[in-house]
C-alpha cells in the first residue's frame, strides 16, 4: 500500500490488520510481518524559513531532496543522518520520516543531540487512524505532553508519521579534523579529553587504527581550537580539512569500514569510559570495533552468532545493545530487553496508541 | 480560574492519612497543622492559593514509593513540587491534596568528568548543580532566570529553558536519565549515563509531563566544560521589523550566539527608570550573547556588527571589559523587577515563528490600547519565545480578569501565526482552559491516553495542563 495522502493513510489503517510500515526501507529493522505501507507517496517540502532554521516536510520526502533544499540555503539537518544501506546491504530512497521513526542520528550527536533533539513537530496517524499531532515548528514549546520525542525512534510502533518539523543548522565555514594514528585504550583516552575540553568538538571517533576529533565553525575560531586542542592531547596529530575531513566522517558516520565485512553488526549504546572494556571482554569472539561519540557508541562486528555473549557484555557494565544486522538464520532480538517497570509502560503506550496490535507488530520487545 | 471542589470524603478522612504517612515518614516529613501547610498554598503564579490536606518532605526514593503507595491505596491527589517557582501554577494545590516536596533530596550522588554527567537528587537547585561542578571548569547548560530557586525536579517537570538554550537547548536536551516512582509506587529507571535511552523513548515524554507522569527522585544530567568566556553586545533600532531581521539574518550567516534577547520600548524605558542602565531610549534592543577565546569572540562579534551594521542601527554598543558587559546584561536583567515597580504583572510565555514577530508585535500593541492596559516585551528573540508583561492593578477589582483575557488573546495570537501557548513555563492551570486553542480533541486525547499509562486513576497533579471539562471522567475514575 502506498498512500497518497494523510487521509489515505487514515483510511488503510482503519481497514487493515497487520501492516509494516515502511519509508524507503533503507534503515528498518526489525521482524515486522503484515502488509507494507509505504510512505514514499507523502512528499514535498511544506514549508522552509532558512532565517528561522525550521523546515517541515511531508514524512515520504527523500532525505536527499530534503538535504539538497537545505544545501542551498548553506543550511543542514544537525544530526548528520546515516546512510546504511550499504552496511546493511539494501538500495532504496531513504525518507525523512524513516529517519525520523528510528532516531537515525550521526558522529555530531555528541555536540548537536540527535534527531529527536531537532525535531519541533509531528504529524502521524494512530492505530485507531487518527491523525495526532504534537508539537509545532518552533524552537521552544513545552504545550502539553511531548510526544515528538515519543514517535522519535519509535520504528512506526506508535503511529505512521506523516508530517516532521525540524530545526535546522547552518553549515560551518569550515571543518577540520585531527588524526592521531594511536593504540586504542590511548585514542579513546584523547577522545574523551577532547569532550571535556572547552573547545566544541563536533566528532570524536575512533576506528581503524586512528582517533579522530573534529572542529567546526568560523575559519579563526577553528584554527585557534586546533591549536589549543592539539596542545591539550599532546602528541602528533595530522590535520584533515574541508573534503577530506568530510570524507573521514561519512565513512564513520556509515559504517562504512563493515560493510564488506561478514559477520552481525551491534550497535552499542554505553558509558563512554566502559566501551573498551566491553569490547576486550569479547575478545575471543573476534569481534571488531568502531567507536563513535567519544566511545558512547560502539559498532560492533561480530563474526559469529553469539548475541547472548554481547548482551551480557553490555548488560554486566550497563547500556544497552541492538542488532542492527543479523546473520542468516539469527533468531535473537533485535532490540534490547528492557527491565519490567520500562516494559509495562511501553506496552501500555503500544496498547493505547495501537490497540489493535497491527502497527509493525513484533518489533521492539 | 476554576479547580475542582475538594473530595468531601477525602477531606473528611484527613486524619487517617496523615497517620499513614506518618508511619512511613519521621514525624517532621509530615506536614499537617494548617498554620503550616499554608506555606504550601502557592508556587509563584501567587494569584491563586489553597492549603494542601497535607506536606510530604521525603529524603530518598523509597519514601517517595511509600507515600505514593499509601495516596493511591487511599485515593488522594498528590501535587509534586520542586521548589514552588512555577509561573503557570505547576505545584498548586487543592484542599484535599497531598503536596510531595522533594526539596529535602538534594544531594550529588555521582559525577563523572570522563563521562560529562553529574547524577543527583531531583529536589537540588539548578545553580547547585553547576555549583557542584564548576570549580573542574563544568556547567549545567538550561538555566531558567529562577535558577537560583528552581529544583531540577521543577526543571524536569516543566521541560525548563533559560537565555542560554538558543545554542545548548532546553532541559530534554540534557537530560541523560531519570529515576521515576509512580502514582502507584513502582519505581522504574528510565535511560542512564549514555546518550540513547533505548527503547520507545520514556525520557522524551516524561520530561514536559508537569508532574502528572510520575515524580522524578534522581536525575542524570549532561555537563559541558565551560567556555573560555562571553561578551555581549547591544544593538539599538528604531523598528521592531527592522530588529527582527537582523536577528533573522545572523542566523541565516551560521553564526550561533549562546543569547539574543529582545526588548520593545515599553520595556526600555521601564527599566532604564528603574535601573538606569544607560541604553538607548529607541523602539527595540538586541542583547547578543557570544562565548568562545578572546578572538573567537571578536571574530563572531565582528560579523554580527557588519550584519547589524546594514540595518542602520541607533547604536551599537560593545562592551570593553566586565564591567560594561554588566552593565549591557543590567537592565535585561532588571527588567521583570522594573516592571515590577510600576504595577502587578503578568508575564506570557508564548513562542511565535521568528518571522511573524513585527506583525505579533504591532498586534500586541493595538490589542493592549484596545483594553486599556500597558505592556512590555522582553523575550528570547533568537527562537521566538516571547514574554509579553501585562501591568495591571492587583487592588482594583475587575484588573486581574482583564488582564488574564488580554493574555489570553495574546497566546491565541501566538497560536494563530503558528506558535504555541507556552515555550518554558509550562501550562500549569495557567494556560490550561486554552489547550484546545492549539489541540484538537484528538491530540489532547492521544496525551490523556499516555497519562492512562503511567496514572490511570488520574491522581498525580490531576487539574493541571488539560481543560477540566475534558478531563472530568477520567478524573473522578
Amino acid at each position: 500500500m502506498r498512500p497518497a495522502s494523510e487521509a489515505e493513510v487514515c483510511d488503510m489503517v482503519q481497514a487493515a490488520g497487520p501492516l509494516v510500515i515502511r519509508g524507503g526501507g533503507t534503515r528498518g529493522i526489525g521482524r515486522a510481518v503484515g502488509q507494507v505501507l509505504e510512505t514514499s507517496g507523502l512528499a514535498g517540502i511544506s514549508l522552509y524559513e532558512p532565517g528561522a532554521l525550521t523546515l517541515v516536510a511531508q514524512a515520504g520526502t527523500p532525505l536527499a531532496e530534503t538535504e539538497a533544499i537545505l544545501a542551498g540555503e548553506r543550511q543542514r539537518l544537525a544530526f548528520e543522518v546515516p546512510d546504511l544501506r550499504p552496511l546493511l546491504g539494501r538500495g532504496g530512497v531513504s525518507t525523512i520520516g524513516g529517519v525520523v521513526a528510528a532516531n537515525a542520528s550521526g558522529p555530531r550527536r555528541v555536540q548537536v543531540g540527535a534527531c529527536r533533539d531537532a525535531l519541533l513537530g509531528v504529524r502521524f496517524v494512530d492505530g485507531r487512524g487518527e491523525v495526532i499531532k504534537n508539537g509545532g515548528r518552533v524552537m521552544k514549546n513545552v504545550t502539553g505532553y511531548d510526544l515528538v520525542k515519543l514517535l522519535a525512534g519509535s520504528h512506526g510502533a506508535l503511529g505512521v508519521i506523516t508530517e516532521v518539523s525540524f530545526k535546522v543548522q547552518a553549515m560551518p565555514e569550515v571543518e577540520t579534523t585531527l588524526v592521531g594514528d594511536l593504540e586504542e585504550m590511548a585514542g579513546l583516552v584523547a577522545l574523551r579529553a577532547a569532550l571535556r575540553s572547552p573547545f566544541d568538538v563536533s566528532g570524536a571517533a575512533y576506528a581503524e587504527g586512528r582517533a579522530m576529533i573534529r572542529l567546526e565553525g568560523l575559519a579563526g575560531s577553528v584554527g585557534y581550537r586546533r591549536q589549543a586542542l592539539a596542545a591539550v592531547l599532546g602528541g602528533d596529530w595530522d590535520v584533515m580539512e574541508g573534503a577530506a575531513s568530510a570524507d573521514l566522517w561519512r565513512r564513520v558516520r556509515d559504517v562504512a569500514a563493515f560493510a564488506d565485512m561478514a559477520g552481525a553488526v551491534w550497535k552499542l549504546s554505553v558509558k563512554p569510559s566502559d566501551a573498551a572494556e566491553i569490547v576486550a571482554s569479547l575478545a575471543a569472539l573476534e569481534v571488531q570495533a568502531i567507536y563513535d561519540w567519544g566511545g558512547g557508541l560502539v559498532w560492533l562486528l561480530v563474526p559469529q552468532d553469539d548475541a547472548g555473549a554481547v548482551r551480557v557484555a553490555v548488560a554486566a557494565k550497563g547500556g544497552h545493545a541492538t542488532l542492527v544486522r543479523g546473520l542468516a538464520g539469527m533468531t535473537a532480538a533485535v532490540f534490547p530487553p528492557e527491565p519490567a517497570g520500562v516494559a509495562a509502560l511501553t506496552a501500555g503506550l503500544r496498547a493505547q496508541f495501537d490497540p489493535r496490535g497491527i502497527l509493525n507488530a513484533g518489533i521492539m520487545g | 480560574m476554576e479547580m475542582p471542589l475538594p473530595d468531601a470524603a477525602i477531606l473528611s478522612r484527613k486524619a487517617e492519612i496523615v497517620a499513614r504517612l506518618l508511619g512511613v515518614l519521621p514525624t517532621d516529613a509530615v506536614i499537617h497543622d494548617p498554620a503550616e501547610t499554608r506555606a504550601y498554598e502557592c508556587d509563584a503564579l501567587t494569584a491563586y492559593r489553597c492549603a494542601p490536606l497535607a506536606a510530604v518532605l521525603p529524603r530518598s526514593t523509597d519514601e517517595v514509593a511509600a507515600v505514593l503507595r499509601i495516596c493511591h491505596e487511599m485515593r488522594v491527589p498528590v501535587v509534586p513540587r520542586g521548589s514552588g517557582t512555577s509561573l503557570a501554577g505547576g505545584a498548586l494545590p487543592t484542599a484535599d491534596c497531598v503536596i510531595l516536596g522533594v526539596a529535602r533530596m538534594n544531594a550529588v550522588l555521582e559525577t563523572d568528568y570522563d563521562n560529562r554527567f553529574i547524577r543527583v537528587q531531583s529536589g537540588r537547585t539548578n545553580l547547585s548543580v553547576t555549583g557542584a561542578v564548576e570549580a573542574d571548569g563544568f556547567f549545567y547548560a538550561p538555566d531558567p532566570s529562577s535558577q537560583l530557586a528552581c529544583a531540577i525536579a521543577g526543571n524536569i517537570a516543566m521541560n525548563s529553558g533559560g537565555a542560554h538554550c538558543l545554542k545548548y537547548g532546553v532541559t530534554t536536551n540534557n537530560l541523560l536519565g531519570v529515576t521515576l516512582v509512580q502514582m502507584d509506587g513502582t519505581i522504574v529507571t528510565v535511560g542512564g549515563p549514555w546518550l540513547d535511552a533505548g527503547g520507545i523513548d520514556l525520557l522524551g515524554v516524561i520530561c514536559g509531563s508537569e508532574g502528572q507522569l510520575g515524580v522524578v527522585t534522581e536525575a542524570t544530567l549532561r555537563i559541558l566544560p565551560k567556555p573560555e568566556g562571553a561578551r555581549p553586545v547591544l544593538v539599538g533600532f528604531n523598528s521592531n521589523e527592522v530588529a527582527g531581521t537582523c536577528v533573522s539574518d545572523i542566523i541565516k550567516a551560521g553564526i550561533l550566539p549562546v543569547a539574543i534577547e529582545f526588548m520593545d520600548r515599553p520595556c526600555i524605558r521601564a527599566t532604564e527608570a528603574f535601573a538606569h542602565a544607560g541604553y538607548p531610549d529607541c523602539e527595540a534592543l538586541l542583547i547578543i550573547e557570544v562565548e568562545g577565546s578572546p578572538a573567537e569572540i571578536d571574530e563572531q562579534l565582528a560579523r554580527i556588527k557588519a550584519i547589524a551594521l546594514t540595518h542602520d542601527p541607533v547604536e551599537f554598543r560593545e562592551a570593553a571589559d566586565e564591567d560594561q558587559a554588566r552593565r549591557i546584561w543590567l537592565g535585561r536583567k532588571s527588567a521583570f523587577g522594573a516592571m515590577g515597580q510600576i504595577n502587578d504583572y503578568m508575564c506570557l510565555d508564548g513562542t511565535i515563528p521568528v518571522s511573524s514577530l513585527p506583525y505579533v508585535l504591532r498586534r500586541i500593541g493595538e490589542m493592549g490600547a484596545e483594553c486599556g492596559l500597558d505592556v512590555g516585551n522582553v523575550f528570547h528573540a533568537g527562537d521566538g519565545n516571547m514574554h509579553p508583561l501585562i501591568l495591571f492593578d492587583a487592588n482594583k477589582p475587575g484588573d486581574l480578569e482583564r488582564c488574564e483575557a488580554f493574555g489570553a488573546d495574546i497566546l491565541k495570537l501566538c497560536v494563530e501565526v503558528g506558535g504555541c501557548l507556552t515555550g518554558e513555563h509550562g501550562v500549569g492551570i495557567e494556560k490550561r482552559d486554552l489547550m484546545s486553542v492549539q489541540f484538537a480533541p484528538a491530540d489532547l486525547e492521544a496525551q490523556f491516553r499516555v497519562k492512562d499509562v503511567f496514572d490511570p486513576a488520574w491522581l498525580l497533579n490531576p487539574a493541571k495542563v488539560f481543560p477540566l471539562e475534558a478531563t472530568a471522567s477520567r478524573r473522578a475514575g
